[in-house]
């Protein structure tokens, strides 16, 4: 994962550009605001909690925290993609809390300009739109940006249809 | 040259506006930070104050009691003086004339001094008490303050009339002064903020206006931020002689830099009492703040310190892994692992804090409970330097209270009866804490009755608690009074002492994870002996094993566990299923099942019921197996995610695992709601 040195002015227009975090789910490009973003952390041991959702796999030690974890993979109803040697967590805070999120690999971080990021039509279900912050274009590549804040706010957040 | 941008907005003010604590904004957070400092401190104090009032009461000579508690008054003035309290500098002033005639011998200590003396402690605490609160209000003069004040000042007129005016408040006129002012320039270099010199001077009378002289300050390039550049136009309305205005200045201005000038006042006003400071909903967490010991602190860093060596040691160590350096890697593993246990029983003994202050408030209020009684009644604290956790201590102190006041009111006898008796007339009352193993005991007792047994059987039998024909033993009977209900009003409190709300203490220890037990013996006294963990930061538990998952079990809760016999558990239709352990049915919770985990023993006799208590209702529980018992630190669920069904917390396992502690209520609860759509739960009630 290098970081992109790529300058903003490429684009020829002096706007405002924000650093954003990629990773893949299934074959899509999603990506979080870098600045939200505590760490990344490799496969580790996750407690499971009692009567949680499916999308909450459980709770993992983070240096003596107790940090829950997301699996947006789940959350997204996304086919199962299992568990292999990309699969990471990317632990964001959120506030005063730290929440992890389980994802197939962390692909780039990129500098965004404003100019360069839509605001979102629909998705067609796969995704509430409510989670998503906009769509960044970067190159050829088409990535989802989300909204942390809403993706993680509590865990009865009704994003997924048939949870309860 | 920040600095100088602070004091803007706070001295610009318009004639009709005091100087307000909290209203610069900038030093807001300070103030903050200094205010808490206070509200601590002060409680310290007025805590020594009482005791030593207390001390003086039992040898009314003694210069050196006297001594202490007029330090303390004068140091309170001091501190509420720089936090500009004014109420308590005003009051701690006339305190401080009465002390003062003590002090000089003018003055026995009467009985009438001792109360007054008693009082004045009160209205202080209830005057920092209010500073804690927030009241954000300008309070009026409190009614207690007042009287507390006059009987003062009627004291002391009886003494010397020409300290009348130090005490009879507002009695002069006021007079109004215009202040010239220039601090020194190196008085900011001298630490002396200009800023707070006026505030202390405002406390003394009514600040109507504050004109800053800004003609000295020169351009930004040239301004040297740790010089005073400006000076001020002060006009003050006091009752001060001028020579204490003076004194409030003189020392930080610049020679001849300081000009008072009565100015004929157009009206007099007497000054407003009592300015309370605005406090921010987010301060007003007051666990947050813990006082700790130097050595405690330096322990800390001398561990650590150690821990950064051995630390430097091992990275060396690893460059060189030839058989020599691997002794080397092996040794400070070693040591690392020493200064890591170290650390972590240092830190958690930062949360300790001695019962000193929590025993401090006992001999006052058995002198009051006692006067009010009509008893003499001695206490004795032994083992006040004994610690407990911060939070145990904040918690401990109302049940401990309702012991002392049950022992006082209740467990001893009016001295007639105990003459009769053959006692000491002076009944005594003793509050003793020690630490034995991981718990702290504290001991309440008193050399009084004791509890009349036969009263409080014949009490249960009227309320159908025992049946008539039974015969329970003593430790029973007495258990009774811990009953809820049993204890209320005209019950066994008129006659054989205990009543009121002995529940409600049995259920704050319980809820301390403590416990409560009970010594009595007729015309020999009652004990109560309060058991409480050393801290709540750790739980004993008991690990046990449910598939591939592990729990923590708080090892308290576990009566027994037992391997259920083949036939013992039975199905109750619509009910759940109970287990029979000796003859006993108790409904049985399955945790696999109800934490949705595959268990291994999906056949009751394969695994192992572990039986758990909790206030009269019991359960058995299903598990794979137990994995033994170990100390566990408690984590909260909730500081990054949210609390949980039947959860207590988490906790995290020598390989770096989370494990959840089970909340034994929080099972019951669910179990009796009958919760969890995949086991059934049993309705049973658990009562014997």
């Amino acid at each position: 994962m290098g970081v992109s040195a790529e300058p903003a002015s490429s684009t020829g227009v002096a706007s405002p550009t924000s650093q954003y975090l990629t990773f893949r789910l299934g074959d899509q490009e999603y990506g979080v605001p870098i600045l939200a973003v505590q760490e990344i952390k490799g496969q580790s041991m996750i407690t499971p909690i009692p009567n949680a959702p499916s999308y909450l796999p459980g709770v993992m030690n983070l240096r003596g925290m107790i940090v829950p974890v997301v699996d947006l993979r789940v959350k997204f109803r996304l086919s199962d993609a299992g568990y292999d040697k990309f699969t990471v967590i990317v632990l964001v805070s959120l506030g005063a809390k730290i929440v992890g999120m389980v994802v197939d690999a962390v692909s780039d971080v990129l500098d965004l300009p404003a100019t360069e990021i839509q605001s979102v039509p629909s998705l067609g279900g796969q995704v509430d739109a409510g989670f998503v912050s906009g769509l960044g274009r970067a190159g050829e590549k088409l990535i989802v940006l989300l909204d942390v804040a809403k993706l993680l706010d509590g865990d009865a957040r009704v994003g997924v249809p048939g949870l309860p | 040259m920040l600095r100088v941008g602070e004091w803007g907005p706070a001295l610009a003010l318009t004639p009709s506006q005091p100087i307000r604590p909290g209203s610069a904004a900038g030093v807001d957070a300070v103030t903050e930070e200094l205010r808490a400092l206070f509200i601590e401190e002060a409680a310290e104090q007025l805590a020594e104050f009482q005791a030593g009032v207390l001390r003086l009461e039992d040898a009314p000579g003694d210069a050196e009691t006297v001594a202490v508690i007029f330090r303390i008054a004068h140091s309170l003035k001091g501190s509420s003086a720089i936090m500009r309290f004014g109420e308590i500098t005003r009051f701690t002033h006339v305190l401080e004339s009465l002390l003062d005639h003590i002090r000089e011998g003018g003055r026995a200590v009467t009985p009438e001094v001792i109360d007054v003396l008693l009082a004045s402690g009160d209205v202080l605490q209830s005057l920092v008490d209010r500073i804690q609160a927030g009241d954000s209000a300008p309070v009026e003069p409190d009614g207690a303050v007042e009287r507390v004040r006059a009987t003062i000042a009627a004291l002391l007129d009886q003494t010397d009339p020409k300290d009348r005016c130090a005490a009879a408040a507002g009695a002069p006129r006021p007079t109004l002064y215009r202040i010239d002012f220039r601090p020194s320039p190196d008085a900011l270099r001298r630490g002396l903020d200009p800023l707070r010199i006026i505030g202390q001077l405002a406390e003394l009378g009514e600040l109507r206006d504050a004109t800053p002289d800004l003609s000295a300050l020169p351009a930004l390039s040239e301004l040297e931020p740790e010089r005073c550049y400006l000076a001020w136009t002060l006009t003050l309305l006091t009752t001060s002689a001028r020579e204490e205005l003076d004194a409030c200045l003189s020392f930080a201005a610049e020679p001849g830099g300081l000009r008072i000038m009565p100015v004929p006042a157009v009206e007099a006003v007497a000054a407003p009492l009592g300015e309370w400071p605005r406090r921010r909903a987010s301060d007003r967490d007051e666990a947050a703040v813990i006082r700790v010991a130097v050595d405690k602190v330096d322990r800390l860093l001398n561990l650590v310190g150690e821990l950064v060596t051995t630390q430097t040691m091992l990275a060396q160590a690893v460059t060189d892994l030839s058989a020599d350096g691997f002794a080397k890697v092996q040794e400070a593993v070693a040591r690392m692992d020493r200064h890591a246990r170290d650390l972590h029983h240092s830190i958690l003994g930062v949360r300790m804090v001695s019962v000193k202050t929590l025993f401090a408030r006992f001999p006052r209020l058995v002198r009051d409970l006692a006067q009010a009684a009509g008893k003499q009644v001695a206490v004795e604290l032994c083992g006040e330097e004994t610690e407990i956790d911060k939070s145990v201590i904040e918690k401990i102190g109302d049940p401990l209270q309702h012991l002392v006041r049950n022992a006082v009111d209740h467990g001893l006898e009016p001295a007639a009866d105990r003459r009769e008796a053959g006692k000491p007339e002076i009944g005594r009352v003793r509050l003793e804490a020690y630490q034995r193993g991981g718990s702290v005991y504290i001991d309440v007792s008193d050399d009084g009755r004791g509890l009349d047994r036969d009263r409080i059987l014949t009490l249960a039998r009227a309320r159908g608690l025992v049946a008539a024909g039974e015969n329970p033993s003593d430790e029973d009977v007495f258990a009774l009074i811990f009953r809820p209900g049993f204890s209320t009003a005209a019950t066994v409190s008129e006659v054989s002492g205990r009543g009121v709300g002995m529940d409600v203490v049995k259920r704050s220890v319980e809820a301390l994870g403590g416990s409560v037990t009970l010594w009595t013996e007729p015309g020999r006294g009652t004990r109560f002996r309060i058991k409480l963990p050393l801290t709540l930061a750790l739980l004993d538990g008991q690990v046990l094993q449910v598939g591939d998952q592990v729990y923590v079990l708080p090892l308290v809760a576990i009566t027994e566990s037992v391997r259920p016999a083949p036939g013992s558990v039975r199905a109750i239709d619509g009910a759940g299923e109970v287990v029979m352990v000796r003859r006993t049915p108790l409904p049985l919770l399955r945790l696999g099942r109800l934490f949705g985990v595959k268990a291994v023993s999906e056949d009751p006799t394969e695994g192992l019921v572990v039986i758990v208590e909790h206030e009269e209702h019991r359960m058995a529980l299903l598990v794979d197996g137990l994995l033994g018992q170990q100390q566990v630190v408690i984590k909260s669920l909730e500081t990054h995610f949210r609390k949980v069904d039947a959860i207590g917390g988490a906790t995290i396992l020598g390989d770096g695992r989370v494990s959840l502690i089970l909340d034994i209520a929080g099972l019951i609860a669910l179990a009796r709601n009958g919760a969890g759509r995949e086991a059934p739960m049993a309705s049973v009630a658990a009562e014997k």
